[in-house]
């Protein structure tokens, strides 16, 4: 597999897991009265701030043949978790939990409370007003975070590297080919590589930019 | 559609600034819910809408128990058949108008759905708008699609939380016929907040008053309103002058006494359970006082006293006055036309001319 497929592929299973693991993430977030969820917010804003190269330390500590969870993985699979694709869509996921929480919970707490209010007592339960009012009112919002955990993703270096060390056709994502080959001097590649993941990266803004300005059903 | 049921509630909520207590009960009638902003009326009908969760008490609609702490029963909104509709109409933006009104209607046969759907849309008049969004429609017509949405769900109670403040008078007593005649029909409970003492006289036969989340008066609103029980319930129906009194004398053969205000102001006023030196806060509306620029004569009004106007303000259609009388100042409402022709400035010399009947008393 190229490098540039195994990012694109790499940032769709990971924005997948995101929507599947964030959206109940983010729904608690918005709505708990827990009073430490400031706690809970922190560490899930953390990957924004924190080294790639930390994280992607304590992932290989935890994750590598050492690790409690290594381990665990090694006896169900035969295989480490570390410097393989598995491994990195689980560093991938903690690295760009943030691009996807944080979206999903404004979107989420950004619908009108009244709308809720008004489909509950027009005899909605809590699920038949998630579906069709909740859901849909925040769909914008739900698109943009799973554009921006799959452009993230795609933009990954520093974890990938730490985790997956650069096994060409396993781990060797676009932006370690591109390092690799600046280091060999083969600019020509380098350069044709990182004129594509640019174009991708600015197509997906387009696209969340856009988005932002079609939401056109608000109440005044 | 079930018989319509009886709404009993005795609840106690605990709320930002005071403890909301009331007990009352709504037959099939209209039930005005009257008082200040931040009373309590919207924390009540909350309850019993069930987006609020009352510490104490019990609600019942028809026999039907919603809420009773004793047992720990609390139905969940969705399933307490409540229609309920504030000043905001809350339409699903997503969904055109059509869409919005079937939406409580899901657990229904297509067929009887979209024929219920019609028939109130052609009721309220708004046929038209089926497939429009909400936010291409204008207020009124949001709020009329609103009022449908939640009636035609058949609810077995209608709560409305000053639903038309935000519209125009026309427009407003258009929704109210809609909304009477609906009621009438179906003999609902419904239960209507409002701060408006207006649309509390012409809304219904009785009326419950609210003061911080206590019940303080319970009866046909120009009884209620017209013998103010308390100073802000006063103001609040629109007595804008309250003046502190002292009982001077008792004409049991007039039915009338009189009542002096600060040193130098005597006003005739009805006769009142007090006696001469009791100390009495009199109420008076300020559209209730008429103004004359010379010494009228020949009048039947038993109150004519002089002042000079002090300040004009001009409020909406009407211009208030502030009128000094001696130590007492007194609020007086005129038209613009009558400020133009009697050239009502500040600084101009006047006379009160106050009916003896227009006076009222406060209580406490």
């Amino acid at each position: 597999m190229t490098p540039l497929l195994l990012s694109l592929k790499l940032a769709l299973v990971t924005s997948l897991v995101l929507l599947a693991l964030g959206l109940p993430l983010a729904w608690w977030l918005a709505f708990t009265r827990f009073r430490l969820r400031f706690l809970a917010e922190a560490l899930v804003a953390l990957p924004i701030v924190l080294p790639p190269t930390v994280l992607g330390f304590y992932l290989l500590v935890v994750l590598g043949s050492q690790g409690w969870l290594g381990q665990a993985w090694q006896r169900m699979t035969g295989h480490t978790l570390a410097f393989s694709f598995e491994g990195l869509v689980v560093g991938s996921v903690i690295y760009s939990l943030p691009f996807a929480v944080q979206p999903f919970t404004a979107a989420l707490t950004g619908v009108d409370q009244r709308l809720l209010e008004a489909s509950a007592s027009l005899g909605a339960g809590a699920w038949r007003t998630f579906l069709r009012v909740t859901l849909p009112l925040a769909m914008p919002g739900i698109l943009t975070g799973v554009a921006l955990s799959f452009a993230h993703t795609l933009g990954e270096f520093g974890v990938v590297l730490m985790l997956g060390g650069n096994i060409p056709g396993k781990t060797q994502t676009a932006s370690i080919a591109i390092f690799d080959n600046v280091q060999m001097l083969d600019y020509a590649s380098a350069g044709r590589q990182s004129l594509t993941l640019m174009a991708i990266s600015f197509a997906l803004l387009v696209l969340i930019y856009g988005l932002d300005r079609g939401r056109s059903w608000r109440l005044r | 559609m079930s018989a319509p049921g009886v709404l009993k509630l005795n609840v106690e909520a605990p709320l930002d600034q005071f403890e909301l207590s009331c007990a009352f009960q709504v037959e099939r009638e209209v039930v005005v819910l009257f008082g200040a902003s931040g009373a309590g009326k919207t924390s009540i009908l909350e309850c019993i809408a069930g987006f609020r969760r009352p510490e104490r008490g019990r609600i019942e609609i028809g026999g039907r128990v919603l809420f009773d702490a004793a047992s720990g029963v609390c139905v969940p909104v969705h399933l307490r058949r409540v229609g309920y509709l504030s000043q905001q109409p809350a339409l699903f933006p997503h969904m055109t108008v059509g869409e919005n009104i079937a939406y409580g209607l899901h657990d229904i046969a297509a067929v009887e759905r979209e024929g219920r759907v019609r028939s109130i849309m052609e009721r309220f008049q708004i046929a038209a708008l089926s497939g429009r969004r909400p936010g291409k429609i204008s207020g009124g017509e949001q709020q009329r699609a609103a009022l449908a949405r939640a009636l035609v769900c058949d609810p077995e109670v209608l709560l409305l939380d000053e639903p038309l403040s935000a519209l125009d008078g026309r427009l407003k007593s258009v929704l109210l016929e809609l909304l009477f005649d609906w009621q009438r029909e179906r003999g609902v409970p419904m239960l209507y907040v409002t701060h408006d003492p207006q649309e509390a006289y012409s809304l219904a036969r009785r009326l419950l008053v609210v003061e911080l989340g206590r019940i303080t008066a319970d009866g046909d609103p120009r009884n209620v309103l017209e013998s103010p029980v308390s100073r802000e319930q006063a103001s609040r129906a629109g007595y804008e002058n309250l003046l502190e009194a002292v009982v001077e004398e008792r004409h049991l053969e007039l039915g009338t006494m009189t009542c002096r205000i600060a040193h130098d102001l005597r006003l005739e006023t009805p006769l009142a359970d007090a006696q001469a030196g009791d100390a009495v806060t009199l109420a008076l509306r300020a559209g209730d006082i008429l103004v004359a620029t010379e010494s009228p004569r020949g009048l039947s009004a038993r109150n004519l006293v002089p002042g000079v106007v002090e300040l004009v303000e001009e409020r909406g259609g009407m211009v208030e006055l502030s009128v000094r009388c001696g130590a007492t100042l007194l609020r007086v409402h005129v038209t613009r036309g009558a400020r133009q022709s009697l050239a009502l400035e500040a600084g101009r010399a006047v006379w009160l001319v106050i009916k003896t009947q227009s006076i009222r008393y406060l209580r406490g």
